[in-house]
């Protein structure tokens, strides 16, 4: 039948596309992730479901947000917050990005030019640690106590890094995949100080 | 009648007991312990510091306090604590410090299938829920790469709305109770109700409604939504009118407002605030008008924006929010298209109930779809709406199974509570609760 045979066809020519693609990264088609990409060599382009995506080496990350303010006119870092991808059933192919168990991922907007980006670095799990946004960024500090906290993902640089959402003293990172719920039982205890 | 140790019966009445019984219980144990304990503790000589929380060390110098504002503290909207520093009563520095209402939230999503999601996200801000469920249906259809009708985007939109009238109405409410202008918690609460029981019959729920799901929406709208939005839209703009009427030009209500709590532009930048806040400061972004989403190039409305930064500013700029929101529910009305409520696709969305008695393909992907759900492909993805408190993001990664990898919400109010710090700072403590109440915080957000 013809239809199988297109199919086959398309079939075909994807494969070799996406070999293709495996070596090299795709030329950036966004602007911002251009100049990105010229600026800090070795950052990696991707497309996601529409968006513009830079993976950067996570020692250029504070020099990355200084970048996108000064330089990019990105007004504001709207988020940072990370992934555990210890045991992903299947995980996101993005050819040139040797990844690693934790990303962190953060998103820029600009007013003036009413555009977004979003910055992912791998993290390994031996050394998770990434440069602090707080300097372009202080709004940036709360989201990454929260990754601190949850994740145990320390950043340097950062002004004020203390947990935020668990307690003070509490002994593990929730969000980490391997982080069993339910570890700690619930416990109704009286408080030991004089009433 | 009781045994005594030596096992001789004892009439208690014969002798009094006293502290050298063994027996003794005073007459209110909790009582005598807290003159011993308790009382001590309040001794006027003695400065009381504290502490807990990572605040630094304080100098010594001159005569400051520290205190916690809450997290029980009636203006703080839930479990918000401020700790402060203060200098008799002018605040020196201010830190919130947040996570008593941390129930892990992003976890749980990480447990619950794409279906069970939405039930999940719309817990955390539980003043406009709506939103949250929208933005999370609106990363997993990214990832599934669907589109929806045109009938439940605009469902969707109005219902929004709806919501962010509620939102503000609440905010109204507890602004006017905070401030002491009390009779307004009766009326934000009067129109609010209304907006609720709308709600309520459309979405089954007051609250928390689980109505937005990824596909669509979770059913048809309910004979005569027309005429109840219309009489609703009414009761809320009259009553608008009257809260203008009673605060605007109150010279009570701006003394206490009008200059407190300012924040630049620049620093709102810098601190990712969004919403509200961002637009007191001379800044008109809104996400409903800079990167339309849903259908919201097709109405008309205003964004609302002024130019001082201040508490009394965000007090009319909400207040105005209310009536653009109405306005935009208005056209829902009038130009609500006709078609599906959800997308038809079996694999997303369940089957009409009907089809399950008659079709054993509908009742088999009623069951999948229940139990184990649709699966995402890998991927990941950001998506973003305005919510009444400002940008509310949904960071969403698929690993190709039916849960996702990673469930992240970008609490407007989370970053918003930063701007509490440049805001308190160097005024009075009073001042401190027009600042909480006017930043709108809604703690189930901010601790997820």
């Amino acid at each position: 039948m013809p239809d199988d045979d297109a199919r086959e066809d398309a079939h075909k020519n994807g494969d070799t596309r996406v070999e293709e693609e495996e070596k090299k990264a795709p030329a950036p088609d966004d602007e911002v992730a251009a100049a990105v990409v010229e600026r800090f060599p070795g950052t990696v382009f991707h497309r996601s479901h529409g968006q513009p995506v830079v993976y950067v080496d996570r020692a250029v990350w504070a020099e990355l947000g200084g970048f996108l303010r000064d330089e990019q006119q990105f007004t504001q870092c709207l988020d940072v917050t990370a992934v555990d991808h210890l045991v992903d059933a299947a995980r996101l192919f993005v050819p040139g990005v040797h990844t690693e168990r934790f990303e962190v991922i953060a998103n820029f907007l600009s007013h003036p030019r009413n555009r977004r980006i979003r910055a992912i670095c791998e993290v390994p799990a031996g050394d998770a640690s990434v440069p602090s946004l707080t300097d372009a960024y202080p709004g940036t500090n709360f989201g990454e106590r929260e990754v601190y906290d949850l994740f145990g993902i320390t950043f340097t640089g950062h002004p004020d890094l203390a947990r935020i959402l668990m307690p003070d003293d509490w002994v593990g990172y929730p969000l980490r995949k391997d982080d069993a719920p339910a570890r700690v039982p619930v416990t109704f205890k009286e408080d030991p100080r004089p009433r | 009648m009781s045994d005594t140790r030596d096992g001789t019966r004892d009439d208690p009445g014969a002798r009094p007991p006293d502290e050298h019984d063994e027996e003794f219980v005073p007459a209110d144990p909790r009582l005598t312990r807290q003159t011993d304990e308790g009382a001590q503790e309040l001794q006027p000589e003695r400065e009381l510091v504290v502490t807990g929380g990572p605040w630094p060390e304080v100098e010594g110098e001159g005569d400051t306090m520290i205190i916690n504002m809450g997290p029980q503290h009636p203006s703080t909207h839930g479990v918000l604590r401020v700790m402060l520093e203060l200098d008799a009563e002018t605040v020196i520095r201010a830190k919130p410090v947040i996570g008593y209402l941390h129930t892990g939230m992003e976890k749980t999503g990480e447990e619950l299938t794409y279906v069970q999601g939405a039930t999940n996200v719309t817990r955390m801000d539980y003043a406009s829920p709506l939103s949250n469920e929208l933005v999370f249906s609106m990363a997993v259809e990214r990832l599934l790469d669907i589109e929806v009708p045109p009938r439940a985007t605009w469902i969707r939109m109005y219902l929004n709305e709806l919501n962010r009238m509620a939102s503000h109405l609440l905010f109204q409410a507890t602004n006017g109770l905070d401030m002491g202008a009390l009779s307004m918690i009766v009326y934000g609460w009067r129109e609010r109700e209304e907006t609720l029981r709308l709600l309520e019959k459309i979405t089954g729920l007051r609250m928390n409604n689980n109505y937005i799901r990824p596909g669509g929406v979770a059913a048809e709208l309910p004979d005569g939504w027309q005429e109840d939005t219309l009489a609703l839209c009414e009761t809320v703009e009259k009553g608008v009118s009257e809260y203008d009427e009673l605060l605007t030009g109150n010279p009570i209500w701006q003394e206490r407002l009008v200059g407190v709590g300012v924040v630049t532009t620049e620093q709102a930048l810098a601190l990712s605030l969004t919403g509200p806040i961002l637009r007191s400061t001379g800044f008109p972004w809104d996400l409903r008008k800079s990167q339309p989403y849903l259908a919201y190039d097709e109405v008309d409305f205003d964004v609302i924006y002024t130019q001082n930064g201040d508490c009394y500013d965000r007090y009319r700029i909400r207040l105005h929010e209310i009536l653009e929101s109405a306005k935009i529910v208005r056209q829902c009305v009038e130009k609500m298209p006709p078609g599906d409520y959800r997308v038809q696709d079996r694999k997303v969305t369940p089957p009409p109930r009907a089809r399950i008695d008659e079709s054993m393909e509908a009742l088999i992907h009623h069951f999948k779809l229940f139990t184990e759900g649709f699966k995402v492909p890998p991927g990941e993805t950001y998506v973003s709406v305005e919510s009444p408190r400002g940008e509310v993001g949904c960071y969403l990664v698929a690993d190709g199974t039916g849960k996702p990898c990673r469930l992240h919400i970008r609490g407007p109010s989370f970053y918003n509570l930063q701007s509490m710090t440049p805001m308190m700072e160097d005024r009075l403590i009073a001042d401190a609760v027009a600042v909480i109440s006017s930043v709108d915080p809604i703690m189930g957000e901010v601790d997820r």
